[in-house]
């Protein structure tokens, strides 16, 4: 059940992650988070189980070091299910005023990097899932069941 | 057809474009194997016997001599910054992983196989073409966003790693300052002549920090894809003959 939840939640992320991504490329200012994303409701505003073994509400995992900045999550709970995972925070480092040094880059070049969604065969990375994610998201799941 | 197994804590996936089953099991079990003998977590492998003084170098099987040399041969190569010894215990996951590929892949061009790929927790072996006919195409993992890619490289006959600290925390360090966590860089992905070559200064270059692409850049054979925490890449002057572009 949790390995599910984690999983659809995971889905989310992407999609949301996605959209965060998409915002900053095309706002290219210094904040990360959209209006759209902040939270709205405080945490854990109801508490009816129904369903599931979650409880209905809106619960913040704490802050955890994503290694290049913090990422904070909230999930939503509704109807024991989990129906979105929200950014609170989010590494917004990534901003903009790059210094591009001149000094001594021979042959090497460089760019700022964009965010594609191409079919590829294969992608090689350090891995497939946040660990910062998942510890804040699991952290959140946790009070949904209590 | 493509079989994916969780071996070396890991997912470890074999794509063969003509398979049969028997294949798969070889493979997948010579990286359990491998598991057996090397992993650090577990307690009747060989690491483990040597980290607890249980074997003298004269009993060490013949896999653990060669990976040894391998590595004491990339700790030259690359200046002391790639080290399997941290604090006098013996890891040598960073150098097995993508020697366990290589050898992998070895085995399936031995027997003929010409068009498949090898995926070790990112860590890849490409050999001939897709079932399209096409060269394989790989994506680099947008470090900031699981699920997105950064580029798109298309590949014949390579090997790509990329080492980075997004996932597993700072699983890398630099062996000549140990507590100095490698903050500027959040990952170097490396394409070279087999996933051996590119896994290892992958590690190396990573540990070097922002230094690392230079490295990469007077290494004949490599190329690199350096991505900084300010989401700025740096990259080699060949890198741009792998990047895939319409007119491929």
């Amino acid at each position: 059940m949790i390995k599910k939840a984690i999983v659809i939640g995971i889905i989310i992320l992407f999609i949301v992650g996605y959209v965060v991504y998409e915002q900053r490329i095309k706002q290219q200012d210094a904040v990360m988070i959209p209006s759209v994303l902040t939270p709205t409701s405080a945490p854990a505003t109801a508490s009816s189980p129904v369903n599931g073994r979650y409880k209905d509400g809106t619960y913040n995992g704490p802050v955890t070091d994503a290694f290049y900045g913090n990422i904070q999550v909230a999930v939503v709970i509704s109807g024991g299910k989990i129906t979105d995972v929200q950014f609170l925070q989010f590494p917004n480092d990534t901003a903009h005023s790059v210094e591009v040094s001149n000094q001594s880059l021979p042959q090497l070049k460089q760019e700022a990097i964009t965010a594609q969604s191409a079919q590829v065969d294969i992608v090689s990375g350090a891995t497939q899932t946040s660990q910062a994610f998942m510890q804040s998201l699991q952290s959140a799941l946790q009070q949904a069941k209590s | 057809m493509r079989q994916t197994q969780l071996i070396m804590g890991m997912p470890i996936t074999v794509d063969l474009v003509h398979e049969k089953q028997s294949i798969f099991d070889e493979i997948f079990s010579f990286f359990r194997a491998v598991d057996r003998k090397f992993s650090p977590y577990k307690k009747g492998s060989e690491v483990s016997r040597i980290n607890r003084n249980e074997l003298l170098p004269n009993a060490y099987s013949k896999d653990m001599k060669t990976i040894l040399s391998l590595a004491e041969q990339t700790k030259q190569q690359t200046n002391g910054y790639f080290d399997i010894w941290k604090n006098g215990v013996l890891d040598p996951s960073g150098l097995v992983k993508g020697w366990a590929v290589y050898r992998a892949a070895h085995i399936l061009s031995k027997k003929r196989y010409e068009h498949f790929y090898i995926n070790a927790g990112g860590d890849v072996q490409v050999s001939g073409c897709n079932e399209k006919g096409k060269q394989w195409t790989v994506g680099i993992q947008n470090p900031f966003l699981p699920g997105k890619i950064v580029k798109v490289l298309i590949l014949l006959n390579k090997g790509v790693a990329t080492s980075g600290t997004y996932i597993r925390g700072q699983h890398i360090y630099n062996p000549h300052n140990i507590d100095k966590h490698i903050t500027d860089i959040v990952s170097i992905t490396v394409v070279g002549p087999n996933i051996y070559e590119a896994d290892r200064f992958a590690t190396a270059a990573f540990a070097m920090g922002k230094n690392g692409i230079h490295f990469l850049e007077r290494q004949k054979g490599l190329e690199g894809y350096m991505i900084d925490k300010k989401g700025i890449a740096t990259y080699t002057s060949g890198f741009d003959s792998y990047v895939f572009t319409e007119r491929n």
